[in-house]
């Protein structure tokens, strides 16, 4: 049987765009058909603009790579429409052990908490979310959406012009060239895209080599994270072991910098490493492997006129923390609502900075957290070392050393503080729901709050009155009426209302917090709306 | 809110310092090392307040 990564899902044909003499023109190309690309297509596509995924492959990603989900990408995932799948399929774990040397100096369990739809994360194979998002895109074309995706479709050259952007594009029949309103580009850490049109990709540099590995074995190794750090078997180094569904186990080895990548990936140096590292008496095969070099930077601006970039292309982070798809779909979350409002008028092209802004923030937080990691599993001097094992020495005696371990941060959605797209904090409410954070789930009656919100502004009123529905310069939101009942543990009383009584929230199509009050404010509201869509 | 103490505070401060000398004994610079490591990662958690913490890492400095 071919595995999935092996068989073409989205084989080259030709398009009727190939014939026509003056290049066609399209509201929205996407570059890339990775989770990011086929993310922002279907973000596009659900709101009903047309939109062409362009990539010069025609199959999912081979290998592994990203295979920690975490909460908010899978809501994210579910408004996309694979969320349930995700999770079905990946392998949720709470246990994680550390070693230090050759012994265990801590085991964890991270219970995560209560009234969320979605754990807090899963690991799960690249490929298949690849595959579940081409499922979307086909099932939204049954339906009639304006969606494509185009395989062997390799961009060779980009114009950009005020108005849009014209393509070069490559395919198996000869070139042909093509026009977009706008481009979003989701081309990978590499990106073409970048290069072609000459832009930055900087920020602090440091390089750092892994194998990483699949490795197919029936070991009764428990669904557990294991961390190494300085393990005999990878001396100096660092290593993980993290369990994926159909007994695939993905093994990260650190290699250091300076190493000859050709030489560490050939199988007769790969297998004495993984043999060492699993014991002589675990039967395993090698599925894949790979090295992976990273470095902790992103562009300095997402945003070039009509091109957009998304992923990798706009900001590359080391692996440690699971940072780097899991912000991804943040960034197309976050953009697609804004370039919907822009095409359709509803919005100024100056609301689109602020997905400049915000995910550049997203990026820099995730670059702090993936940097800090890095130091701390990679010392850069003898007195780093000397406090990194002091850490995990006192971690093996003493609680209160294990927050201090640092083998990766786990992603968590950035609260966007400065956007000028919040209204002032006007409710003594808790923190975590202040104006620019993403919401956080809550058990209702009849299921769970965030399938409820989304994919338009809606104003969540609890325990008040408010307009069932307001339209403020051609933008509807829709009022989402909730009680909080006489329960005072409610997880949404806690989340939502802290010490206050009642709250009016303005949330906005990516369920982020606009704005939030005691009570219904019609000016107030209209203007926060305003806000939220870069009009004020 | 706390400041950090930079009066005379400990009690016996003579029978304190022979303590930590002598929790010194015998070791090699670089289990020494890793020591006072283990010691500086104690007291801070000890103390906790990160106000406070920053006032001693600028302390320590000398600055």
């Amino acid at each position: 049987m071919n595995k999935i990564f092996e068989v073409p899902l989205y084989p080259y044909e030709h398009s009727p765009d190939q014939d026509e003499l003056t290049p066609v023109r399209r509201k929205v190309v996407v570059i890339g058909a990775g989770p990011i690309g086929l993310g922002a297509a279907i973000e596009m596509a659900q709101q009903g603009i047309e939109v062409v995924i362009l990539d010069e492959n025609d199959k999912v990603s081979f290998g592994s790579r990203a295979i920690c989900f975490a909460k908010r990408p899978l809501e994210i995932l579910d408004r996309l429409g694979c969320g349930h799948e995700m999770v079905e399929k990946g392998v949720e774990w709470d246990v994680g052990k550390v070693f230090f040397g050759d012994r265990q100096v801590y085991e964890f369990n991270l219970q995560p908490e209560d009234g969320h739809e979605f754990p807090a994360f899963i690991n799960l194979q690249q490929y298949f979310l690849e595959e579940y998002l081409i499922n979307r895109v086909r099932e939204l074309q049954a339906t009639g959406a304006p969606i494509e995706i185009r395989g062997r479709n390799k961009v060779s050259a980009i114009g950009t012009h005020p108005s849009h952007v014209t393509l070069e594009v490559e395919t198996p029949e000869g070139p042909y060239n093509l026009e977009a309103d706008w481009l979003i580009a989701c081309d990978g850490a590499n990106s073409p895209t970048r290069s072609m049109l000459g832009l930055d990709f900087v920020g602090r540099v440091f390089e750092d080599n892994f194998l990483i590995a699949d490795v197919i074995m029936e070991a009764d190794f428990p669904t557990e994270r294991w961390f190494w750090f300085d393990p005999p078997f990878n001396r100096g180094q660092s290593a993980l072991l993290h369990k994926q569904p159909d007994n695939v186990w993905r093994i990260d080895l650190q290699l250091g910098w300076d190493i000859d990548k050709e030489r560490e990936k050939r199988p007769e140096n790969v297998i004495p490493r993984l043999r060492e590292m699993l014991g002589d008496e675990v039967e395993f095969e090698l599925e894949w492997v790979s090295i992976y070099t990273f470095q902790c930077r992103r562009m300095e601006n997402f945003r070039h006129g009509r091109v957009l970039f998304a992923g990798d292309a706009a900001h590359q982070v080391s692996p440690f923390g699971a940072r780097g798809a899991n912000s991804g779909l943040q960034d197309t979350d976050n953009l697609g609502w804004k370039l919907g409002l822009v095409i359709n008028g509803q919005a100024s092209e100056s609301l689109l900075d602020s997905y400049n802004f915000e995910r550049i923030h997203g990026a820099d937080e995730n670059i702090l957290n993936s940097t800090r990691s890095t130091d701390f599993i990679t010392p850069k001097s003898d007195m780093s070392r000397l406090l990194r094992d002091a850490v995990l020495d006192l971690s093996e005696h003493f609680e209160f050393a294990r927050p201090l371990v640092n083998s990766g941060r786990l992603s968590v959605p950035c609260t966007y503080d400065g956007s000028d797209l919040n209204s002032a904090d006007a409710l003594n409410g808790p923190a975590d729901t202040r104006p620019g954070s993403s919401c956080p789930d809550a058990p209702l009656d009849d299921g769970f709050l965030l399938p409820k919100l989304g994919g338009k502004f809606t104003l969540l009123t609890i325990n008040t009155d408010a307009p069932d529905q307001i339209e403020v310069d051609g933008i509807e939101v829709t009022r989402l009426a909730l009680n909080t009942g006489t329960d005072p543990n409610s997880p949404l009383k806690q989340r939502y209302l802290g010490d206050a009584t009642s709250a009016v929230y303005l949330i906005r199509p990516d369920q982020h917090v606009a704005a939030r009050r005691p009570t219904y404010d019609e000016n107030l509201f209209h203007a926060a709306v305003r806000r939220a869509t870069g009009k004020e | 809110m706390s400041t950090l103490t930079l009066t005379p505070n400990i009690d016996g401060a003579d029978d304190f310092y022979a303590d930590l000398l002598a929790t010194h004994d015998g070791l090699s610079n670089a289990d020494s090392g890793a020591l006072n490591a283990r010691l500086v990662l104690i007291l801070a958690n000890h103390i906790g307040e990160r106000k406070i913490l920053t006032e001693a890492l600028k302390a320590a400095a000398l600055k």
